[in-house]
């Protein structure tokens, strides 16, 4: 009989996830969880002010309470070589400051102490006598020819301006200028916001003078990446660290770098010979860890009578706070904003990137999105829209003509990137007939004899998803790759490890799928497992959508050689040369003779027990992945929104989200991935950002100010699904879990902007709160930068 | 009286005095030796080692660390632990039996209403509060008694559906 490929839980099957089990039972493992005996606790005592000089730090009340362990100061690093560490951009960041601070929250010492709220009372006892400089909050203060500058520790730099990039064809894309019919421009700001997983960062060092051992418990997305890094910043032997990465309370690209607290907390149980454990508190989370966004996006288009794109030229500047930490491909500097426009047949586009240094927090990582990816398809969808307003062009119509065809896959965009696959106006057919597009104008009307104003607003997006292949990206050097390993037991049943590390996606459950899929061994007779490097294979982690692309990949790969070796198996027990035997799910037959088969739990058995002369027993095996391109879904999103004028509030009315990723494991994970991403759009387009006043104060360092939507706010989303395989990936899946994110938050700008077009308003800034809503409505002006912060006093 | 007794091991600083408090948790009682500042989350999670229950915000806002305090939902990062003498307190570890699970936990994972799992006992816990005066609410009236308690995974819609799914089934249960 026939295996049902559904019931044994392989591709395609809504399996309700493994994980679960343990989280609605209060059972998971969360790094906060972990005790261990004799474990002291650390804090952090954080700057108060943006920028400043140290004169001085007196610690001795600090040392004197008791409970009292450790008190580490920038000095004491500096002394052990660890007051600065590389960051995952080629700059340096500082571990303990010891010549200045550079920004609020940042870390000037440690406590360690017994107790969690003695190591903070301690924090409260120590004096820093601090100098004030003045302080640089924004990209263009940092420009000023007489800035003071930020980074006087870097020897050769000069100003505040980390980079200067450029990408495209130049004088192709003047050219496409001077021969437009209508040139249409946008300038806009993506404000700066956070990740903010509801668990913080944290981690527990436990090192062992007697074996030489460190073990490492850290709430990291790329346990690898931190061994690796340790091994250098920390000056272990490789061999002797151990990360393992507990159940992870949401990363969002937030647990991808490595944060000074990790390296203090290794000192610090180098030092006292004891687990040290730091959790950071949400403050510390806002204040210091990686962010997203902050960046100026202006750019043009050059466009024919008819609505053809000739030509793009875009500008961004960024603002990267006191460190160049960006997690992203070395090769480049403003992650893959190059990927914008890809899904649409541009001849040519040249970008401009600069970034500066500012005293607010570093970081910039990949927030939901793979590297820059989301302002780049943010900035795409708001100038495609002005440029079909600036045509008098339908907005759905003007993307129709310019989307790239389903049969010009793979089509090389004018910023170089190859997209392999997509059916763009399938998906956006199917989004315009969901959302009832044609009756929209009506609708429209209706509305506005009650007073309201109303408006639709499209984003379609394609991203590249999966980095890397190897010959384009790396990360400090190490190409980007993932790795699987599988071993079956005797009975059939099998452990797969991989490189990758879940955070709430549901490895656990869909990567037992892939087995299946590939092995017919049912799902629930798969255990896997991550997140431990001394045990999982090495792998470059999960951020950027690129588990299913690359660590995915090398699960079929790692299945399919198992397969090849158990075919040879089955040929020597049914007593038939290889060339004879076919496979269906989870069997081997004899060619002719369907009947006469054997399992692939047979084939198990026998490689333990029963093996062909001269095959190597047993039934394992490693993969590594290494991508031959990215992998490239595609999303239609639509919000209507009604806008009470009276008060600028405006409600989402209806919102559709149509969603290419390809073939989908787990349909039940995707679609929770898609309401989960298009909420945190929601948040951004809405509330959620952070930004700084004058003085250098963070606004957004607490969940009083960084606001996060509830479920009263959070409006529902109807999905639709198109499946495009992938060409390229060895089951035909794509990645899927930022899209939403990345092309969510342009549906609802657009739609907002299209409600308040017949005032001429052009653009409104996120985030949209109502008070910017309504100065728009009311002075017909455009809303840009962030909200003004009310000064204190 | 429970025969477990638990305390935090680290003497505190001479000049703090030391309470005693016995607090029913999940209809046993427990008696620990606090600090009066000690945080009833912390009294839970490092006293008594039940570490369902999670400390997200420090503010009172993201509602993860929520517990049922003599049956009503409360913050339990806003409470002094020793505010909680002689009351009851019940935490997720309390929902399922040893043979089976609580309809609400059933719903959170047949509704795929989590992901990181890191604010599911909060969330369950004041579902469980909601359903135990409203055992037939509205999606609005979910999303009203849901709205202190942050999700930044799954955009909420699973949770509201969870939350009908063990409503149907504790009505069903009823019968």
């Amino acid at each position: 009989m026939k295996l049902d490929e559904v019931k044994i839980g392989g591709m395609g099957a809504s399996r309700k996830r493994v994980e679960d089990n343990r989280f609605i039972r209060g059972k998971g493992n969360y790094v906060d969880d972990i005790v261990l005996p004799g474990m002291l606790h650390m804090e952090i005592l954080r700057s108060p002010v943006a920028h400043a000089r140290i004169k001085s730090i007196d610690t001795s009340a600090a040392w004197d309470m008791p409970g009292v362990r450790l008190v580490l100061t920038g000095e004491m690093m500096a002394a052990r070589n660890l007051a600065w560490m590389p960051t995952l951009s080629y700059d340096t960041a500082a571990v303990l400051a010891t010549d200045k601070v550079r920004f609020q929250g940042q870390e000037v010492c440690a406590v360690i102490a017994d107790d969690p709220y003695i190591a903070k009372d301690a924090c409260g006892k120590i004096v820093v006598d601090y100098e004030i400089l003045p302080p640089i909050v924004n990209p263009v203060q940092a420009a000023a020819a007489d800035a003071i500058q930020i980074r006087d520790d870097k020897a050769g730099q000069v100003g505040n301006k980390i980079f200067d990039w450029e990408i495209g064809d130049k004088a192709r894309t003047d050219k496409a200028f001077e021969d437009a019919d209508l040139v249409s421009k946008i300038e806009l700001h993506y404000p700066r916001t956070h990740p903010s997983p509801m668990e913080t960062c944290g981690s527990i060092a436990d090192y062992d003078r007697a074996t030489g051992k460190l073990t490492f418990y850290v709430t990291s997305q790329a346990p690898h990446i931190v061994r690796a890094a340790v091994a250098m910043v920390a000056e272990l032997p490789e061999q002797n660290i151990r990360v393992i990465s507990p159940d992870i309370g949401g990363g969002f690209g937030n647990k991808v770098p490595i944060y000074s607290g990790y390296v203090i907390a290794i000192l610090a149980s180098i030092l006292t010979e004891k687990p040290v454990k730091w959790i950071e508190d949400k403050t510390g989370n806002l204040v210091s860890t990686g962010f997203g966004r902050d960046v100026y996006l202006k750019g043009e288009m050059a466009l024919r009578k008819d609505g053809k794109i000739l030509g793009v030229r875009m500008n961004t500047i960024s603002d990267h706070g006191a460190f160049f930490a960006d997690a992203q491909p070395s090769k480049f500097k403003i992650g893959l904003m190059h990927s914008a426009f890809a899904a649409y047949d541009i001849p040519t586009a040249h970008m401009f990137a600069t970034g500066y240094y500012t005293n607010k927090a570093p970081g910039g990582v990949a927030y939901r999105c793979s590297f820059r990816v989301t302002e780049a398809m943010f900035f795409q969808e708001r100038m495609v829209q002005a440029a079909a307003d600036d045509l008098g062009m339908d907005q759905a119509e003007f993307r129709r003509v310019n989307f790239v065809k389903d049969e010009q896959h793979p089509h090389r965009t004018a910023f170089g990137f190859l997209t392999d696959s997509g059916q763009y106006e399938k998906c956006l057919d199917i989004g315009l007939e969901a959302i009832n597009y044609k009756n929209f104008e009506a609708e429209r009307a209706e509305a506005a004899k009650r007073g309201r104003l109303l408006g639709i607003g499209i984003s379609t997006m394609t991203e590249p998803l999966g980095a890397g292949n190897s010959r384009e990206y790396d990360i400090l050097g190490i190409k980007m790759f993932d790795s699987a390993e599988l071993r079956i037991h005797m009975s059939g049943k099998a452990i797969l490890r991989t490189g990758s590390r879940g955070q709430g996606t549901g490895h656990e459950t869909t990567w037992a799928q892939i087995v299946a899929h590939e092995l017919g061994i049912p799902a629930d007779d798969i255990l896997v497992e991550e997140g431990d490097t001394d045990t999982a294979p090495f792998g470059m982690g999960t951020y950027a959508s690129r588990s299913t692309p690359v660590a995915g990949a090398a699960i079929a790969m790692v299945a399919r050689k198992i397969r090849a070796k158990a075919r040879k198996i089955a040929a020597h027990l049914l007593e038939v040369s290889e060339e004879d035997i076919e496979w269906e799910l989870g069997r081997f037959y004899v060619r002719g003779n369907e009947s006469r088969g054997v399992t692939i739990q047979d084939c198990a058995m026998a490689a333990y027990s029963n093996m062909p002369d001269g095959m190597e027993p047993g039934l394992e095996n490693t993969a590594y992945y290494d991508p031959p391109n990215l992998t490239w879904p595609f999303a239609c999103y639509i919000a209507k929104v009604e806008i009470d004028p009276e008060t600028g509030v405006w409600d989402v009315l209806q919102f559709v989200a149509v969603d290419d990723c390809g073939v989908r494991i787990n349909p039940m994970i995707v679609e929770g991935q898609i309401m989960g991403g298009l909420t945190e759009a929601y948040a951004m387009a809405n509330m959620q950002y952070q930004t700084y006043d004058e003085e250098g104060n963070i606004i957004g360092g607490n969940y009083m100010d960084f606001l996060l939507p509830t479920a009263w706010e959070t409006p529902g989303f109807e999905l639709y699904e198109v499946v495009t395989p992938c060409p390229h990936h060895p089951i035909g899946a794509k990645g899927v879990g930022e899209c939403a994110t990345v092309g969510g938050p342009a549906a609802f700008v657009n739609a907002v902007v299209n409600a308040l077009k017949h005032k001429g308003v052009r653009n409104i800034d996120m985030p949209m709160m109502p008070n910017r809503v309504y100065e728009a409505l009311t002075t017909g002006k455009d809303i840009y930068g962030m909200p003004p912060v009310r000064s204190g006093n | 009286m429970s025969s477990l007794y638990e305390e935090i091991q680290t003497p505190p600083a001479s000049d703090i005095a030391v309470r005693r408090l016995t607090v029913n948790v999940n209809g046993e009682d427990r008696t620990a030796n606090v600090e009066p500042r000690l945080l009833l989350v912390h009294l839970l999670r490092q006293a008594f080692k039940l570490t369902g229950t999670h400390s997200g915000c420090d503010t009172t806002n993201c509602g993860a660390c929520t517990v049922l305090f003599d049956g009503r939902p409360i913050k339990s990062c806003t409470m002094l632990a020793v505010q909680a003498d002689g009351h009851s307190v019940q935490t997720v570890e309390g929902l399922a039996t040893a043979s089976e699970l609580h309809p609400i936990q059933e719903g959170f994972k047949q509704e795929h209403a989590l992901q990181c799992g890191f604010c599911t006992p909060g969330m369950m816990m004041a579902a469980k509060a909601l359903l135990e005066e409203n055992l037939n609410p509205t999606e609005d009236e979910i999303r009203w008694a849901l709205s202190g308690n942050l999700c930044r995974c799954t955009g909420y819609q699973n949770i509201v559906k969870a939350v009908l799914w063990a409503a149907e089934k504790m009505r069903a249960e009823l019968n």
